[in-house]
């Protein structure tokens, strides 16, 4: 069946669509604020000349394009055009500060290159029964899953504590923004009416992390000469290759699942791959945490192409969307008149196999495309920081007013802008902020849908085992600690009394 | 103003490309459609369809569709407003948007656009998972009154059409509608998740979004608020099984404000022609819709009614303070 579908996926034309798709995929991904939703959303007319292969071809090129684009301005200008690749800035930044912006665009680009080829894998093998875990995750299971993401980044949260929580309640008072969907009432809106819905979370991280960066950058260029970085060698080492591929499974591994989960979303898994391989670094990489990690950026990265493949999961065998482009790519499907679901497999298999076979296509030529252009790229920090920077004010700018042609929206930005610079100030970390944002509305609906749904009994939030078990694993995550401080101190107690 | 002019300066050269061939002469200049919710939804269905439908009739016709989701559309409904006079953008509306006008206290209310036409009507579908123990509404009535609290009831978003028929079906069972133990969800596809992972005892939400789960069996369609039975789902009405409620999900188009009569008739004529074409008819008969079409002045007085209608059953719900 398969193969099948590659003999419809490897006619020229259709080679042609998913070039054009990565293409395009990976340059709105570039862009802060211009995401693949809107990109598919503005092609979807192209389905009424193009054939229907043809055009899923290209849709899911710019979907995989998109997820890897958004790690380029992370890694070289520390700001990230997708909310997803928001941690890669992390660690990737710092690489490039090093001297090592070729080798975070390689491993970014392998690493979405390996996730998405295994994750797509993963689609054929085993879409029915991931689907049916991921339809079974009910509020209090999202509940438990965001405070276990909340736990896991607390290891991001800085050194100094306060200025983390501070940070974090910067994000988590954003987030609160709009009407409140239970109750419909408005909330720390100002009286804005364009406030009602809520600001949104790619504002968030462009406003803090590129206005603020682009900012601090200029309040500091008249104390002397910026350093120079240093481009370095263009190609992965024996050493980054080794620490580099474990990261990569064990973001796929992530991202899949979270992906195929109708409330999961392409940025817990990212959250979850960072802390992860924070936790397992040993020797060089753990010294090199916070100075610019490989596995931080290789994890995270194919973390976010995974779930980008795992969305697909209940979009085709149950046509439940569960992210903006594939609600978008569900309106293409009923426009060539299909209906998604448990028949389309039986139904149209040359399509959907084509399409998943061009899935594969389009990961090997995200590949192709982005890996020589990695030392290209990564030129780009020659440029001279105020050209640099006022590009990325105009783009950020340009980008966040697409998103809904308002002005109200670049008011919000500006404002970030100056939060963000004045957090870098003051040493407050940025990431806390956007994470507190993007879980804490979360957290709170579903925590206050699961009670709904229990009539106000508490007990429902660890009734099911998919809950309790993810409680656990956050409570096990803040004790150990907690155990092993107590521990230590209890023993030099009893060392010294002796 | 420098910056203003520079920026139309800007636009120019490409407005010139983007008109290119369709030929703004003949009246056919790009036309925007506003979905004022996010994509997938009930109105954004109806924005796309529409697009492929006048698409049909004219290949080259420059239409574009986006979304301005929130607060059950009056985010859109206050983006309109500042389109007054804009003769080329069409906006999707119907009951949800009546109702959030009045529960969110919106400045701008329907009053302040030009009606152009109502276009089909969807009826509701109330469902259970097909774990629930309840074969009909009955069994779940009974079950509903015993412990209103314990029947949570998945649909739109709060005060919205599907929780206006969970509060006239408990009104009609005799239970206090302010008892409704409803949990709001953004846009049909999650509320479909928490049914089909048998999360909540019920659901209400439009024919279309449910009828190919009641199909495949996932889901078990117990009533529909329609006055007699329809094609697309084999369930009994909402009548036949026993409670008194009747709701029509309408939905339509306005457009800004301030239009002059030429510009309100190149809309109203154009929709009635994209009403007419064989592209529109298919997707009615596919989505489960139910053709209500009603343009201009007969819509502007409908409309008018509808208002004051949706208000009081709101207010009797206690749905505004």
């Amino acid at each position: 069946m398969l193969l099948d579908g590659f003999a419809t996926a490897l006619t020229p034309v259709n080679l042609l669509y998913a070039l054009a798709g990565v293409t395009l995929g990976t340059l709105v991904g570039v862009l802060p604020g211009i995401g693949p939703a809107m990109t598919v959303a503005l092609l979807l007319p192209i389905t009424f000349n193009v054939p229907p292969a043809g055009a899923f071809i290209m849709f899911a090129g710019i979907y995989y394009g998109g997820m890897y684009g958004g790690s380029t301005t992370s890694i070289l200008l520390n700001t990230p055009g997708e909310s997803s690749s928001m941690i890669t800035a992390l660690e990737g930044n710092k690489m490039a500060r090093r001297g090592r912006a070729a080798q975070a665009l390689a491993t970014a680009a392998i690493g979405s290159f390996v996730a998405g080829t295994i994750a797509t894998g993963l689609l054929v093998v085993a879409a029915p029964l991931v689907v049916d875990f991921a339809i079974s995750f009910g509020p209090e299971d999202y509940f438990a899953l965001a405070v276990l993401a909340f736990t896991a980044v607390s290891s991001v949260l800085s050194r100094s504590v306060v200025r983390g929580l501070a940070s974090l309640g910067f994000g988590l008072v954003i987030g609160l923004v709009g009407i409140d969907e239970q109750t419909g009432q408005a909330r720390l809106t100002l009286g804005v009416p364009q406030l009602l819905g809520g600001i949104e979370v790619v504002v968030v991280a462009v406003g803090l992390f590129a206005l603020g960066e682009a900012l601090y950058v200029a309040s500091r260029l008249r104390h002397g000469e910026p350093e120079i970085i240093p481009v370095g060698r263009a190609f992965l080492g024996r050493s980054d290759w080794s620490r580099s591929w474990r990261p990569w499974l064990r973001g796929t591994a992530l991202g899949f699942p979270f992906g195929a989960l109708p409330g999961g979303g392409a940025e817990i898994p990212t959250f979850l791959s960072y802390s992860i391989e924070r936790r397992l670094a040993r020797g060089v990489a753990r010294e090199e945490y916070g100075r610019g990690a490989i596995e931080g950026v290789a994890g995270p990265e194919a973390a976010n192409n995974a779930s980008a493949a795992g969305t697909l999961v209940p979009l085709l065998t149950l046509g439940l969307p569960t992210s903006a482009t594939a609600a978008i790519m569900l309106a293409a499907f009923q426009q060539y008149g299909l209906q998604p679901g448990p028949q389309l497999f039986d139904h149209n298999p040359a399509l959907v196999w084509g399409m998943i076979a061009s899935l594969f296509l389009g990961n090997a030529m995200l590949l192709v495309l982005n890996l020589p252009l990695a030392p290209v790229w990564a030129k780009v920090l020659h440029i001279p920081r105020p050209y640099l920077y006022a590009g990325i004010v105009l783009f950020a700018a340009l980008g966040v007013y697409a998103l809904n042609a308002s002005w109200v929206d670049l008011v919000v930005l500006y404002v970030l802008g100056l939060l963000g610079f004045a957090m870098r100030c003051f040493g407050l970390p940025i990431a806390p902020a956007v994470i507190g944002m993007i879980l804490g509305p979360m957290a709170e609906i579903q925590l206050r849908r699961a009670l709904a749904i229990g009539a106000g009994d508490a007990a429902v939030l660890v009734r099911s085992p998919i809950a309790a078990a993810l409680l656990a694993l956050s409570l096990l995550a803040l004790l150990t600690p907690l155990v092993r401080a107590l521990v230590r101190r209890l023993l030099a107690r009893r060392a010294g009394s002796r | 103003m420098r910056l203003r002019r520079l920026a139309v300066l800007a636009i120019l050269p490409l407005a010139a490309l983007t008109a290119c061939g369709s030929g703004s002469a003949t009246g056919t200049s790009a036309l925007r459609i506003m979905a004022p919710a996010s994509p997938g939804g009930g109105w954004d269905q109806t924005a796309r369809t529409a697009e492929q439908a006048l698409k049909s009739l004219d290949p080259s016709r420059k239409i574009e569709v986006y979304n301005v989701p929130g607060a059950g559309g009056t985010i859109g409904l206050s983006q309109l407003e500042r389109e007054k006079g804009n003769g080329d953008l069409l906006m999707t509306m119907g009951l949800v948007m009546v109702g959030a006008v009045e529960q969110n206290k919106s400045q701008v209310t329907l009053a302040d656009t030009t009606p152009v036409a109502k276009l089909v009507e969807e009826y509701e579908l109330v469902v259970v998972p097909a774990e629930s123990p309840h074969r009909t509404l009955a069994d779940l009535v009974a079950a509903w009154k015993a412990d209103p609290a314990k029947i949570a009831v998945a649909g739109g978003s709060a005060g919205g059409t599907d929780h206006i028929v969970a509060g006239l079906m408990a009104k009609a069972a005799g239970i206090d509608p302010k008892r409704v133990n409803y949990v709001a969800h953004s846009g049909g596809g999650e509320a479909l998740n928490a049914l089909l992972g048998n999360k909540v005892a019920m659901g209400v939400s439009g024919v279309g979004e449910f009828a190919e789960h009641v199909k495949s069996g996932r889901l078990r369609a117990l009533g529909v608020s329609a006055p007699a039975r329809i094609a697309s789902v084999d369930a009994p009405t909402l009548k036949e099984a026993g409670l008194d409620v009747e709701l029509a999900n309408w939905r339509g188009f306005v457009a800004p404000r301030d239009l002059d009569e030429e510009a309100q008739k190149k809309l109203v004529d154009l929709v009635t022609k994209m009403h007419g074409s064989q592209a529109w008819k298919d997707a009615v008969a596919k989505n489960g819709w139910t053709d209500a079409f009603q343009a201009g002045k007969p819509f502007a007085d409908f409309l008018a009614a509808e208002q004051i209608r949706i208000k009081a059953i709101i207010a009797e719900m206690g749905l505004v303070s």
